[in-house]
């Protein structure tokens, strides 16, 4: 069974038409990029499978959203337990405005985890998997707001993987960071692979080549292309994609 | 092609001296107010005048009573506008932006906070002394500068919470925080600054304030020590109002002195609400 499964998903932002009967399905323990050019509906796309579009005002979707064969849009579902099992990392850093700890721990305070013992562990261990409890285990209680760019998407990525999660969405994660630490956060993606369904939005060909599995390339709100990145850069089916993947648009 | 360069650049020039030289003028005015205060009143602070009760001889009056109904009517005011004015502000920014009660209510808020003090005075008198049956007790004094403060506090809320940056939000919510935790955990600790500049500004009106109090009746020659909510009171910007309607020149002295320790009050807590903006704005930074 598939991780992930989307069925004829349309997306309305009020009048207008952003997704367009999308069908797309998604293994466990892969990592898939998403790619085509900017205002296609990659983050729109993203977004919905932790259901963070729900605050958008005139925000409808049709068709269904299945993980682990669930929908995740069915009424009885709770949009804090599904998060926690799809976990989120945002195109701009953006730790929490307190210490390096706290912003680890955050998603299990919220659950009412208070053990010392448990969430020292916690902190421990999804800093050494993102490399960096090197950098930072002597200063836990100084501000995330002072770490350099890369060791704050690593902070938010360590922040997002404490709640272990399953599924990992990432818009952009890299865009806003120099090359070194982009390439870290590329590292990092092959390693989590092991043990999570990554999905990552990118601009960038090279990156999408390099860490994913699965590329789909999306055009006008459309799924244009689905399949093995391999096959997608080398030889596409579809004359869009090649247009698009030799920089002809974009 | 030069010439209009040069009418453009003089223009400029003027303007910057006009701007300039009407500062000045502000400052000047306002020195000279300042200057003539304390040559009048600084003589007349001493311990005596703190500690004395209020009397028929200028030079045995004090502002004992009055200072101590200000601190209880700051207090009490706090007490009750800061819960009420932050509830309401996290409401109307967070929940209520939808519905059409809820934009009515904005638009009578932004209103409330341009209604002339003495209307509320008004308000009050009918409501608090009389309907409620509060008299001129220090409890009614605390409601009706409530009353007067709340639009400031929700409206200093609303924008305390608005400069939080979404991706703060965003990152609490893809975490599986509920609206409530995000609000409670990162919107309002981010917001404390504005959010305490705001309420330290409008408690610092209150305790400015006469013509709402003068209203509800406060204009009493009280002798007698306020010890519970219920008691009568006087203030200090009433008591200096009182002192100044006296003809003897000991009693204007008074006055005086006592414009000197109320300037200070505002301007510690002014200088507070800058304070804590500054240290605030410093630590945050996105
Ligand atoms: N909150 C919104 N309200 C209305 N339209 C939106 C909103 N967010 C995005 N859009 C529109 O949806 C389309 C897809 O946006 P997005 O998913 O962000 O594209 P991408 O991530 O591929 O650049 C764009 O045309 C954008 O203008
Ligand atoms: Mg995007």
């Amino acid at each position: 069974m598939a991780k992930l499964d989307a069925e004829k998903v349309n997306v309305y932002y009020g009048d207008h038409h952003i997704i367009k009967d999308v069908n797309l399905s998604i293994q466990e323990n892969t990592v898939t990029a998403f790619i085509g050019p900017s205002g296609c509906g990659k983050s729109t796309f993203l977004r919905l499978l932790n259901r963070m579009n729900d605050y958008i005002e005139n925000f409808k979707k049709t068709g269904d959203i299945l993980i682990d064969g669930g929908d995740i849009y069915d009424k009885k579902v709770r949009v804090e337990d599904l998060r926690k099992r799809v976990g989120m990392v945002f195109q701009k850093p953006n730790p929490f405005p307190k210490s390096i700890y706290e912003n680890v721990v955050y998603g299990l305070r919220i659950q009412g985890i208070k053990d010392k013992s448990k969430l020292d562990a916690v902190v421990e261990n999804s800093l050494k998997k993102v490399a960096l409890w090197g950098e930072v285990k002597d200063k836990l209680q100084q501000s995330a707001l002072a770490l350099s760019g890369g060791q704050q998407q690593r902070l938010c990525i360590a922040r997002t993987l404490a709640v272990e999660p399953t599924i990992i969405l990432m818009d952009e994660p890299a865009s806003a960071l120099d090359p070194i630490s982009s390439a870290k956060i590329e590292d990092l993606i092959s390693e989590l692979k092991e043990n999570f369904t990554i999905i990552i939005v990118t601009h960038n060909m090279q990156q999408a080549s390099r860490v994913s599995d699965k590329t789909a390339f999306f055009y006008l709100g459309e799924l244009v292309e689905f399949g093995d990145t391999d096959q997608i850069f080398t030889k596409p089916v579809k004359e869009l994609t090649q247009n698009y993947i030799t920089g002809r648009f974009g | 092609m030069k010439q209009k360069f040069d009418i453009n650049r003089f223009k400029d020039n003027m303007f910057k001296y006009f701007g300039l030289a009407c500062t000045l003028f502000g400052l000047a005015v306002l020195s000279i107010f300042l200057i003539n205060i304390l040559i009048e009143g600084l003589g007349r602070l001493n311990w005596q005048f703190f500690s004395s009760l209020p009397s028929r001889m200028p030079e045995k009056s004090g502002i004992l009573i009055c200072l101590l109904g200000s601190i209880w009517i700051m207090v009490l005011t706090a007490i009750i506008a800061v819960p009420l004015g932050v509830a309401s502000g996290i409401f109307l920014e967070e929940y209520g932006k939808k519905n059409k009660i809820a934009s009515f209510i904005e638009i009578n808020i932004s209103n409330l906070a341009g209604v002339p003090s003495i209307i509320y005075g008004l308000l009050a008198l009918e409501i608090f002394v009389r309907i409620l049956g509060l008299g001129k007790s220090l409890l009614a004094g605390s409601l009706t500068l409530s009353l007067l403060i709340l639009p400031i506090i929700i409206v200093s809320t609303r924008e305390a919470i608005k400069a939080v940056p979404k991706s703060i939000r965003e990152a609490s919510y893809a975490l599986g925080g509920t609206k409530w935790q995000t609000i409670r955990f990162q919107v309002l600790p981010a917001a404390s600054g504005g959010l305490l500049t705001g309420v330290i500004l409008a408690i610092s009106r209150a305790v400015g304030e006469s013509a709402p109090l003068i209203v509800i009746g406060a204009l009493l020659y009280i002798t007698t020590i306020p010890t519970s909510p219920m008691d009568d009171f006087a203030v200090m910007p009433i008591q200096i109002f009182n002192w100044l309607s006296r003809p003897q020149k000991g009693f204007i002295e008074n006055a005086t002195a006592a414009i000197i320790v109320l300037l200070l009050i505002t301007f510690i807590m002014n200088g507070l609400a800058i304070y804590l903006r500054n240290r605030w704005q410093k630590k945050i930074k996105w």
